[in-house]
């Protein structure tokens, strides 16, 4: 096994990894007798500005030199000529030092030309010391085991009680910061029911949330949240994201395709808890299994999420190499946190990824069974039907029903038999041709039966017809030979490369002769190996404090960012794995923790420095998901559909949209939106068109879904506040609402004070409601004026006996609440 | 007193003689900090502190974008030569183990001379295809580069390796890097606007698709992303008011939103609110600006019929080549026109001339509007597809009607205005227009013989806009990621005026 550095790590042992376990974290400038560490202060320059030309890449490599490795020819410690380039704990003595700090253009690292900006002054201050101090090198931290680490106690009691409080708290202390008070209940409430559920709470969940007074009642609200079916629904939407789930194949005609069971099985998973060890192995490689449940074929069709084009235009062997290195990639962002695409030209520039690597791993998924492009419009085989339960239930009831007709006319046939004269001889036959035809009548029930037989099966076929598809993999029984290619050109083929996982990690354990997808999925998901539950759980942290704890979390390479909590990363992964890597329980013990439940309220300056919340000094605050943003509006107008599963919907969009982009002869032409209550589904279940997603969702950074992303942006355009005042299904919720609240309630305090509170959870204090009520005043007196534009507003609406221009100053009113920065974000 | 500040905002000027007044002002002044301040990245106002690198040539780029590539034999590349040898099988030394598509693969490949007459336009003599009459009147502005070429065989990775330097997607657009690294050059409008052509003559089943991430932003900010102007129902999504709801009523509307984010401003600390505050203030100026751009009733007679018959015709390109000119004189960065039906396998003459009918006269026309304002010296406009065509025919090849399949060895696109030298050529290519060969005649693809790249246009599409594509970079996935890619891209500076 090759392991970086590794000689360095033997000789140091635990008391080296002690070092870099209680390392400070990202970048804060170092105190005057602060130790160096190497992989926090000293790795990232070696691997930005050093790496490119002194590197893993051997191609590349200049100068015979490597910072990547301690020991042999190339280390820097090498000795050459009486000298070396890094001398331990003798500056003068090392020639790096010189390189560094000379003036000398030709001589200068890195030279101009390289395109990497010098060292400044800092930084080579860092490598003085680092020199000085022994030019220790450790392995790089995500690439080497958890450690787990005691956490110090906290003098406030109330950040005594779990892991994360006391690591946070420490590191706070240690910054001389000191915590937020505890959120209100009312933004508690809100902030743990989107982030767990994706949905706000209703006035009556908040009424009975702040009128249990009994202790655990937060506890209480977090085990009801987590039991509800909204939690799948919420969790499999970031899921999603990362696998690229879409309704359209992305590549040239940009046809529809299936594969909405998967993402069925994606929200079940998260809401029956099942073992994230498990929900990736039936991912790697479900169909494996020696007896493959439907689940787990269907969770396989993740090796199938990748973009493909239909058969025609591109080169078959073309498409096929594009296919599977997009499944490379996948799997290497998803489970492992690393661009093993990197080196799919070439060696990896900043991590010890081959290009023998890659195709090691390109091995274990070039052997689907499958053509590599699709038929036309046509299905993608293989795939597989999954009907829903109620066509399970009809299914069932077809195929009795089928079973009872079929024994049916078994008995009538046996009684006509038997009530059939003995046949004629042979000579009579042949004598009498006509006799032959002189059977008794078939009894007229006998014929009944048999059409309702031919019905029932015909409708048994309707039916699995009608079920949905989804693609799933499936290995071909001849293992395909893999080969290198060179530069990454799908027809440039080089050296022969066997299924192999990367030398700087655990070796793979594999059953039998040849390893295959189930022995990789046994790989990723080994307690040994260092990535996978590292990389899972920052994703999970994420999504409740807004940025992991890596915050780079598709990269845990190199030239990815180190935590910000190392400890606090190591010990909770240790823990998730320990326990049968349990999500719920993951999630629970974030949102109880006091970090989690902070007040988001700082000062100004506070929020300038530290913009992204990275030291956790306040609870964090973010803008809503675009789905998220739209849910919340279906749910408190009280349009909501909370209907589960099944093929993907698609509300109303801006005309054309589809025409604009789309080949004529595409299967996604022209967008057709639903109808009834189908338009008002949650949003994950609307249909994703890669060339062209749902505006309401891109414009608000949902991704196109073409390629693995972690994370997403959060960005504050004019375009999403165009879509906050205007959009159609947004602005017709508000007519829904205003409508509702008017009939609910008789006098305008109340009403602004419901709407006030389903939007934001809040009640408005003396200032807003005075706002709110003046607001609306002046709307009414707008309306009251404008008879054309109230009537315009109101036009359609079953108003009752309801003031037309008091439906349009609310609707207005609302129209401003959906507007305000504290309803599109989760403070 | 209680004039509703949006409203207020609707006149500059207006707004300006009562800011210090009243809560509306108050909330005014702390917009205006906002924008300078408090978090001005945000609005995306902001340019990279380093850039421009040096001193831009061009300010603004319109990219007339031919979707479906198309055919360099039929438009510029003129090769006399070929009509003696028509359905003459291709020598295997020009053609040398090129990858072709799996359209073409394995069929004999029979050289198809173009049917249409070509003549010599300008000072310098320049051939120029029958089939652009006006084009030919501006041949002394434009530079043709007949040595482009490119990596893609296909539409799809071929337009992405355009429009964003990669053939895989998720990297930034062009347009989204310039958002980026210049900012805005004007607060009403956004800096990248995407013009797709709704109708156009050409093929009609064969139409090649667009996808979003042409003119996505791949890792850079979202923000940054083209906004595509519809052709029909809102030019911006969802810009109009809903019915019911006029500009007073919205401003009364946003009025009461802002004064209750800011007081949550004060009270929460989180600058970002600030912005949300200063975003939505910029939606209500977009909902003048963007109509205000897009109506043409104040263009003159004689501009209009500059740019022919098609231009009152919603979504033709004739439209938006005038509506690019609109927003260059708005300061738009970057307006990217597609025109899409180029894709000619079979009947590429008749498609062919409806393609030109579409594009010759507003190209023309756009070249020579700009130039008269005096903005073609500093707007860069730059036309092409993303491959060429190839000289053998596909399907029954006859003089009159024949087809041409994908070229990525070699094929035409021009440069015009932004510091471009015209009426001249640039590069070129052996007897069969099938490969870049350099003065001797040599089998060439490299720069120094004047073989131009995807990658060395949008290096010098960049310089000229005063940015060196090595040095505009952005961290992600471990990289410095450039527009131009990992490979090296030059800047055709034999080309600069």
């Amino acid at each position: 096994m090759f392991l970086p550095f590794n000689s360095r790590i033997i000789h140091c042992g635990a008391a080296c990894l002690l070092v870099w376990l209680t390392g400070a974290g990202f970048s804060v400038p170092l105190a005057a007798d602060e130790a160096v560490d190497f992989n926090r202060d000293i790795r990232p320059l070696l691997s930005d500005r050093c790496f490119k030309c002194h590197g893993p890449d051997a191609e590349a490599r200049e100068a015979e030199l490597r910072f990547d490795q301690v020991s042999g020819k190339q280390s820097p410690f090498f000795q050459r000529g009486g000298t070396a380039v890094i001398v331990p704990g003798d500056l003068e003595k090392s020639t790096l030092w010189e390189r560094l700090i000379t003036e000398d253009p030709d001589l200068r690292m890195p030279p101009p030309d390289s395109k990497k900006p010098p060292l400044n002054k800092a930084e080579k201050e860092l490598f003085k010391k680092w020199i000085q101090g022994g030019a220790r090198f450790d392995a790089h931290w995500s690439f080497v085991t958890p450690q787990r680490s005691e956490p110090v106690d906290h003098p406030d009691a109330r950040w005594n009680g779990g892991e994360i409080d006391r690591l946070v708290g420490a590191r706070l202390q240690q910054e001389k910061l000191s915590p937020q008070p505890r959120a209100d209940r009312r933004t508690l409430l809100r902030r743990l029911s989107l982030d767990l559920v994706g949905l706000p709470p209703t006035p009556a969940e908040i009424r009975q949330f702040l009128e249990d007074r009994e202790p655990g009642a937060y506890k209480r609200q977090v085990d009801r949240l987590l039991a509800r079916r909204g939690y799948g629904e919420h969790m499999a939407r970031y899921w999603l994201d990362l696998v690229r789930f879409a309704d359209t194949n992305g590549i040239h005609h940009d046809h529809f395709r299936e594969v909405t069971p998967y993402r069925d099985w994606v929200i079940d998973s998260f809401n029956q808890n099942l073992r994230f060890d498990k929900f990736i192995e039936y991912q790697i490689a479900g169909d494996l299994f020696p007896k493959p449940t439907t689940e787990q074929l269907v969770a396989s069709g993740f090796n199938r999420l990748h973009l493909v084009i239909d058969r025609g235009t591109a080169l078959p062997e073309e498409s096929f190499h594009r296919n599977v290195v997009d499944r490379v990639t996948a799997f290497g962002t998803v489970f492992l946190g690393l661009t093993v695409q990197c080196a799919q030209c070439h060696e990896h520039k900043y991590d010890p990824i081959s290009q023998k690597d890659f195709y090691g791993l390109y091995a274990f998924f070039n052997n689907i069974d499958a053509a590599p492009e699709t038929p036309g419009r046509n299905r993608h085989a293989p795939f597989l039907a999954v009907p829903t339960p109620d066509q399970v239930a009809e299914i069932e009831k077809e195929t009795r029903q089928i079973s009872t007709l079929e024994t049916r006319i078994a008995k009538l046939e046996q009684k006509q038999k038997q009530a059939a004269p003995k046949p004629l001889d042979k000579k009579t036959q042949e004598n009498d041709p006509a006799a032959a035809g002189k059977l008794p009548a078939v009894p007229e029930e006998l014929e009944t039966v048999r059409k309702e037989l031919a019905t029932a099966r015909k409708r048994l076929e309707a039916i699995r017809k009608a079920a949905p598809t989804t693609l799933i993999m499936k290995e071909r029984k001849q293992v395909r030979e893999t080969r290198i290619r060179i530069r990454g050109v799908y027809d440039q083929l080089g050296e022969k490369v066997e299924r192999q996982t990367p030398g700087f990690l655990p070796p793979l354990q594999q059953r039998g002769e040849v390893p295959d997808r189930m022995d990789l999925a046994r790989w990723v998901t080994d307690p040994g190996n260092p990535l996978t539950a590292r990389v899972a759980v920052n994703r999970i942290w994420q999504q409740f404090f807004g940025v992991g704890l890596v915050k780079t979390s598709e990269d845990f390479g190199a030239q990815g960012e180190r935590p910000s909590h190392v400890d606090l990363l190591d010990n909770l992964s240790l823990r998730f794995v320990e326990s049968g890597w349990n999500v719920k329980q993951l999630v629970r013990e974030m949102v109880l923790s006091e970090t989690y439940r902070q007040s988001s309220v700082a000062t100004p300056a506070a929020f300038q420095a530290d913009i992204e919340n990275r030291l956790l000094a306040r609870g964090s605050r973010f803008r809503l998901d675009a789905e998220t943003i739209r849910d919340q509006i279906l749910l408190v107008s009280g349009q909501l559909n909370r209907e589960m599963y099944g093929r993907s919907v698609k509300p109303p969009q801006p005309p054309n949209l589809w025409k604009s982009v789309s080949m004529v002869s595409s299967s996604t032409y022209a967008f057709k939106a639903d109808t009834g209550d189908k338009i008002r589904r949650r949003s994950l279940y609307s249909f994703w068109k890669r060339a062209m997603p749902p505006p309401q969702m891109t414009l608000f950074d949902a991704p196109t879904r073409e390629s693995c992303i972690a994370r997403r942006e959060r960005t504050n355009t004019p375009l999403q506040a165009l879509v906050l005042m205007n959009e159609e299904q947004y602005f017709a919720a508000a007519k829904q609402l205003a409508i509702t609240v008017m009939r609910n309630l008789a006098d305008d305090r109340k009403r602004i004070d419901h709407l006030y509170e389903s939007l934001t959870a809040q009640l408005p204090d003396d200032n807003e409601r005075m706002l709110l009520l003046k607001g609306l005043n002046d709307l009414k007196e707008s309306y009251r004026s404008n008879a054309t534009l109230r009537d315009e507003v109101t036009a359609g609406l079953q108003l009752g006996q309801l003031p037309g221009e008091e439906v349009a100053a609310y609707t207005l009113l609302i129209n401003s609440l959906f507007n305000l920065d504290i309803t599109k974000t989760r403070n | 007193m209680n004039q509703p500040f949006f409203e207020t905002l609707a006149n500059r000027r207006l707004f300006l003689n009562r800011a210090g007044m009243g809560l509306g002002a108050a909330v005014l002044g702390n917009l205006a900090a906002n924008h300078a301040a408090a978090s001005p990245a945000a609005n995306g106002l902001v340019k990279r502190d380093e850039l421009p690198h040096f001193a831009p040539r061009a300010k603004r780029v319109i990219f007339l974008f031919m979707a479906g590539a198309p055919s360099q034999l039929d438009l510029f590349d003129y090769k006399p030569g070929l009509a003696e040898k028509f359905k003459q099988q291709l020598p295997a030394e020009v053609s040398g183990g090129q990858r072709v598509t799996a359209m073409t693969r394995g069929r004999t490949q029979l050289v198809q001379p173009t049917k249409f007459k070509f003549s010599q336009q300008g000072q310098n003599g320049i051939w120029m295809s029958e089939l652009l009459p006006h084009l030919s009147t501006v041949v002394d502005e434009i530079c043709q580069i007949r040595s482009m070429h490119t990596d893609a065989i296909n539409h799809d990775p071929g337009k992405t390796l355009v429009c964003t330097g990669s053939e895989i997607p998720g990297k930034p657009s062009l347009g989204a890097w310039l958002s980026y690294g210049l900012g805005s050059m004007n607060r009403n409008l956004p800096d990248f606007i995407v013009l797709n052509s709704a109708v156009w003559s050409g093929d009609k089943r064969n139409v090649q698709a667009l996808y979003k991430r042409l003119w996505g932003t791949g890792f850079l900010p979202s923000r940054h992303q083209g906004v595509m102007l519809q052709s029909s129902g809102d030019p911006v999504l969802f810009l109009s008011n809903p019915k019911g709801v006029d500009r007073k009523t919205r401003s009364r509307m946003l009025d009461l939103a802002t004064r209750l984010n800011q007081k949550h401003a004060a009270e929460i600390g989180d600058p970002e609110i600030q912005t949300t505050i200063a975003q939505q203030e910029m939606a209500f100026r977009m909902q003048a600006s963007v109509p205000e751009l897009t109506d043409l009733g104040r263009e003159s007679k004689k501009t209009l019929e500059l740019y022919g018959p098609e231009v009152t015709r919603t979504g033709t390109f004739a439209r938006n080549c005038l509506l690019a000119r609109r927003m260059v004189e708005r300061d738009v960065r970057y307006i990217q026109v597609y025109h899409r039906g180029w894709d000619h396998h079979a009947n590429l003459p008749p498609k062919m001339k409806g393609q030109c009918y579409d594009i010759d006269q507003p190209a023309a026309a756009l070249i020579k509007d700009l130039k008269q304002r005096d903005l073609l010296k500093d707007t860069l406009v730059v036309f092409g597809g993303e491959f060429g065509r190839t000289v053998y025919c596909q399907g029954n090849p006859t003089r009159e009607d024949y087809g041409r399949d994908h070229h990525p060895r070699c094929f035409t696109a021009w440069m015009a205005g932004g510091g471009i030298r015209g009426g001249m050529v640039h590069g070129q290519t052996d007897p069969y227009s099938y490969n870049i060969v350099d003065k001797d005649g040599r089998i060439t693809t490299r720069f120094e013989d004047d073989a131009v790249h995807v990658r060395d246009l949008n290096a010098t599409i960049l310089h000229q806009l005063g940015i060196d594509h090595n040095r505009m970079t952005f961290p992600f996935q471990g990289l410095d990621q450039r527009m131009t890619g990992v490979k090296e891209a030059h800047v055709v500076k034999k080309i600069l005026a």
